[in-house]
């Protein structure tokens, strides 16, 4: 196994497209040194994109963010632009592993993990974040909805990998928020994590909404049904029982060693009213 | 010389119940004690073990000729390395390295050494095994039926006369009690009769199993370790090798959790072989997964309790029948159940049965009062049912019964003096019991027992020149034992606590010491070295008296000096302990102490627990809101280690009464072996454990010590579902009360309301 840790777009993209055998990204490596350890992944290059300036920082783009693929989530959450932008997505980062883990952890090594109970996912999701990916071939931006394609899988090519992950400008009276369902209180992967993102008019009406559910199905859910149900209400009692019972219906998960089926189905829904009651808060203002 | 002989000191300490810093306390927040894994030889290997994939399996063949042919690999070991072993060996034999079948997923198949880790692993794949794969057992009620699988063709059951004809699974059959069940029952006004299952738990110690063995060409070996008991390693692995006890020395490293876990061999034979086949130093160290998976874990079981009450709160009969599983080779652990279930009632008819049964599991290790806390699960939560239907106070309903001293105990013994009573009362006056809960908080309590031991012991006390001591002592400190062990030495020879220091000598330094565990050390070793002490105080005396040229009987010793008493004594200034030792050369030579003693006389004790909990009824959550222990020590030598004790306890217990637990899938195969997936609690599921000292005075230990660190996990199980019900009106009788197991009883409630 060779490890080697480039320290330009260039470079990286070269060696990825040079190797022959299989690769593996490593940023905070708190996956790919675990699954090393445990002997799940055995590759015969590992390049750390650490070293590369470019996506160390997070940067204002058009009153939004670009997060580079190398910043951690405790530099995420310390970040006082993002985390008045976008609380949610900087709430679900905040909750990755434990304090020690976020100082390297990052949102980037999250998605491509490709792990259906991802915490930052849904998040992302929720508000519309877009992933630039660099390869042989340039750059392209893709909804992160669109990267994960099953447990452990994404659209990304063997040549490629993330530059930096875009949490766009949002209009006034929006709200995001992201809870998860964890039987301890922290250093525990998501039985079910539900994130919310949504607009208000001056009146209080909801007129835009985007649900997105991690660990109920084999890859994040964009439920569209849900985001639906709450469009044109003021989020009212009403609207919160249909909005759990779309989430619920939309609910496609397995019965696993982390919960059951009829479990995770019925908590989706009782959190998605919780995280929806947030969002709504965080909306109002 | 008056004072030297007097056994009983019940007040009056100096050192002992301060709370001095643990002497090994800097070494460990500074990362510079040395722990199983952190140590090196020259020419070192490490050895890797290949375990099987299959929960039941015919070993038909192994090649190992690929992995001894791959550069680096200096030794592959098999089962046909080790010869016959006597009887008492051959469980733990086979369950070190598989013996024709693999009988649980995760079994040692064979060993390598190699010259890195990397070679290591490699050459465990190249090791070809050929198996006939067998129908397979997890579940403890499955594997006692006509049509389960059999472990072993030759296991009849024991403790049943006549011997069955067929063989089974159930390994042993255990009964006690006394009266007339059918009698008691027949006065009863209330009868309840329910059953429980509780899930398999891992003791959970965040250091893997690890050592170094080193087998010289001159026949001598040594081991460094992490574990509970060097002496039972030494002579263990002195069977498993057939090589000769006196040949073999084993080191404790600092050990990193046990929790009865490291009470059994596994690494430390098979490290011995290689390296008497490699001719090398042979390291090994687990993996978390191989933990799970190989070692450990405690029982799961089903159980049916049986209590019959008077209207007036009597209670006139009780039953219980257990079936513990306990992995691929049986044990006592079902036995140590059945005595335990009843033993916090004074009862007059009463029996508890029963049967410790083979699955395809690890072969189970003791945990923390083992077979206790299962049990008491069950009986606990009748209790409280009870009282809840007698409309009693679960205290004042458990006080109305509670054993007492004089009292025939529901496992045979008549109890000494005992401190159940005044454990309840403590509790019930207690702020906590007396507080008025929280908005959507409910309260629940219950009541443990645990036997705690004694045992073989030998330690030494060196008097150094400067006056200083140097102890001991041959059991391994898990739970900052030797910073009791400084205060009791210094306690009796009248010195500061900085003057003692404890050490944990090797097993060639001292004759044989039991296992650190059955709560024993404090007790055993304690007793001991107050003994040794008195010795040493013994023999200063009468330096002194020849000194003066006055009878022994005519000096005494007080804090730390020795001086004349009595009326022909004569006048003489004290000689204190360095003015002794520094003379020592001239008066006779070195000043020791020793004791050796099988310890009898460990007094059982008894702890109260009360939880206020909050359930989030809408997905199943249970958070601990407050949580106390009230248990009786005899004596707290260091109360800061005993209240650890207690608090530690109840975390591992809540850990197994809320989210802990082996998952199998059908395929047989443990399915979370880590910590991500096995769920133990964090430091933020709990709240801060209030922990209270009562003592009632052993009358076995001079000081009156009681063993403290197993009672504490035996009522959690129980305190937490008797809180749950409280809060959700579900009774559960499944352990772990996990969410999805608690919401879907919490709806199935609802929809019945």
């Amino acid at each position: 196994m060779k490890y080697l840790a480039p320290t330009t777009i260039e470079g990286a993209v070269r060696l990825l497209s040079e190797a022959s055998g299989s690769t593996r990204i490593l940023a905070g490596g708190t996956d790919t040194i675990v699954q090393l350890n445990a002997e799940q992944i055995e590759p015969d290059l590992i390049v750390d994109i650490k070293r590369i300036g470019e996506i160390r920082g997070i940067t204002n783009e058009n009153g939004g963010f670009r997060i580079g693929a190398a910043v951690s989530c405790a530099e995420m959450t310390e970040h006082d632009g993002v985390r008045d932008l976008w609380p949610g997505c900087v709430e679900a980062a905040g909750l990755i592993g434990s304090t020690q883990v976020q100082g390297r952890a990052t949102i980037a090594g999250n998605l491509c993990n490709g792990s259906p109970a991802a915490d930052s996912v849904p998040a992302m999701v929720a508000a519309g974040a877009v992933v630039r990916i660099i390869g042989t071939d340039g750059s392209r931006d893709v909804a992160v909805e669109k990267i994960p394609v099953g447990p452990g899988k994404t659209s990304i090519g063997a040549d490629e990998f993330v530059h930096s992950i875009f949490l766009p400008p949002r209009p006034e009276r929006s709200g995001d928020a992201y809870l998860r369902f964890i039987p301890r209180t922290e250093m525990d992967i998501a039985v079910v994590g539900v994130g919310i993102n949504l607009t208000m008019d001056a009146s209080g009406v909801c007129t835009a909404a985007r649900v997105a559910l991690g660990a109920v199905a084999e890859t994040v859910l964009l439920v569209e049904e849900a985001g639906d149900t709450l469009i044109g209400t003021h989020i009212d009692d009403a609207a919160l029982d249909n909005l759990a019972r779309a989430v619920s219906a939309a609910c496609k998960p397995i019965n696993d060693k982390r919960g059951t089926v009829e479990f995770r189905t019925r908590v989706a829904g009782v959190l998605a009213k919780r995280v929806a009651k947030i969002a709504a808060e965080r909306a109002r203002g | 010389m008056a004072d030297i002989d007097r056994l009983e000191k019940v007040d009056g300490f100096k050192v002992v119940g301060t709370r001095p810093n643990r002497p090994d306390g800097v070494d460990k927040v500074t990362g510079r004690a040395r722990f199983g894994a952190d140590i090196h030889a020259p020419g070192m290997l490490i050895g890797k073990v290949l375990r099987s994939p299959h929960p039941h399996a015919k070993i038909l063949s192994i090649d190992t000729t690929r992995a001894l042919a791959l550069s680096g690999v200096k030794a592959v070991l098999t089962s046909d390395d080790f010869g016959d072993v006597p009887a008492m060996h051959q469980a733990t034999l086979h369950n070190v390295m598989a013996h024709n079948k693999a009988l649980y997923e995760g079994h040692a198949i064979a060993a390598v050494a190699a010259v890195d880790v990397a070679i290591a692993r490699k050459a465990i794949k190249l090791i070809d095994v050929e198996y006939e794969i067998l129908p397979h057992v997890t579940d403890v009620d499955a594997a006692m039926a006509e049509d389960a699988p059999l472990l072993h063709e030759d296991n009849f059951t024991s403790g049943i006369d006549p011997k069955p004809s067929k063989p089974s699974n159930i390994a042993t059959w255990s009964e006690f009690g006394h009266g007339n069940l059918d009698e008691g029952f027949s006065q009863a006004d209330i009868i309840l009769e329910r059953e429980f299952t509780t899930e398999a738990t891992h003791q959970g110690y965040i250091e893997p199993h690890a050592c170094l063995a080193t087998y010289s060409e001159d026949g001598n070996s040594e081991i460094w370790c992490t574990t509970q008991g060097h002496f039972l390693v030494r002579d263990t692995c002195a069977a498993l090798l057939d090589i000769a006890v006196s040949r073999l020395r084993v080191t404790a490293s600092e050990i990193g959790g046990g929790f009865g876990g490291k009470t059994v061999v596994y690494l430390e034979p098979l490290a011995l072989a290689l390296s008497r086949k490699a001719g090398r130093p042979v390291k090994m160290v687990m993996s978390r997964s191989e933990v799970f998976r190989s070692t450990g874990p405690t029982s799961s079981s089903s159980m049916r309790v049986k209590i019959g009450v008077r209207k007036d709160g009597r209670i006139i009969a009780a039953d219980a029948h257990l079936n513990y599983q306990s992995g691929a080779f049986g044990g006592f652990i079902a036995m140590l159940g059945a005595m335990c279930a009843y033993a916090c009632y004074s009862l007059e008819n009463v029996r508890a049965t029963a049967n410790e049964v083979l699955t395809n599991r690890p072969m189970q290790a003791s945990y923390r009062a083992p077979g206790a806390p299962i049990v008491n699960f069950a009986v606990e939560s009748v209790i409280d049912e009870l009282a809840v239907e007698l409309e009693l106070d679960p205290i004042e309903f458990r006080l109305m019964n509670a054993a007492k001293e004089g009292d025939r105990s529901s496992y045979g013994p008549v109890f000494d003096q005992i401190g159940l009573i005044q454990t309840l009362e403590t509790a019930r006056d207690h702020p906590h019991y007396q507080a008025t809960l929280a908005k959507g908080q409910a309260r629940g309590m219950a009541v443990g027992f645990w036997f705690n031991f004694g045992g073989l012991t030998s330690v030494s006390l060196n008097v150094n020149f400067d006056g200083t001591v140097t102890v001991s002592v041959g059991r391994p400190d898990i739970g900052g034992s030797r910073a009791a062990m400084c205060q009791m030495a210094a306690e009796e020879l009248g010195i500061p606590y900085d003057n003692v220091r404890t050490i944990i000598a090797d097993t060639s330094s001292l004759g044989f010491n039991d296992t650190t565990d059955g709560s024993r050390t404090t007790f055993a070793n304690g007793l001991a070295i107050i003994r040794a002490a008195r010795g040493a105080i013994r023999d200063m005396c009468a330096r002194a008296a020849k000194t003066w040229d006055i009878p022994e009987e005519a000096v005494e010793w007080v804090d730390g000096c020795a001086r004349p008493c009595g009326s022909n004594a004569g006048d003489f200034e004290p000689m204190c302990i360095a003015e002794i030792a520094r003379k020592s050369p001239k008066t006779g030579g070195p000043i020791a102490g020793h004791h050796e003693v099988n310890a009898e006389g460990a007094g059982v004790s008894f702890a109260v627990h009360i939880a206020d909990v909050k359930v989030d009824e809408e997905t199943g959550r249970t958070d601990i809101c407050r949580y106390t222990v009230v248990q009786d020590a005899g004596k707290a030598i260091h109360p800061a280690y005993v209240e650890g004790q207690y608090q530690g306890g109840a975390a591992q217990g809540i850990g197994w009464a809320l989210n802990e637990g082996y998952v199998y899938g059908d395929d047989g195969i443990m399915q979370n072996p880590g910590f991500l997936d096995y769920r133990m609690p964090v430091c933020s599921d709990l709240p801060m454990i209030e922990a209270k000292i009562i003592e009632i005075p052993n009358k076995g230990h001079p000081y009156g010590v009681r063993g403290v660190g197993e009672t504490s996990i035996v009522p959690p199980l129980a305190t937490v579902a008797n809180a749950i019900c409280s809060a959700t009106g579900v009774r559960m009788t499944q352990i772990p009360m996990a969410p999805p197991v608690l919401l879907k009883a919490i709806e199935k409630n609802n929809k019945q309301v």
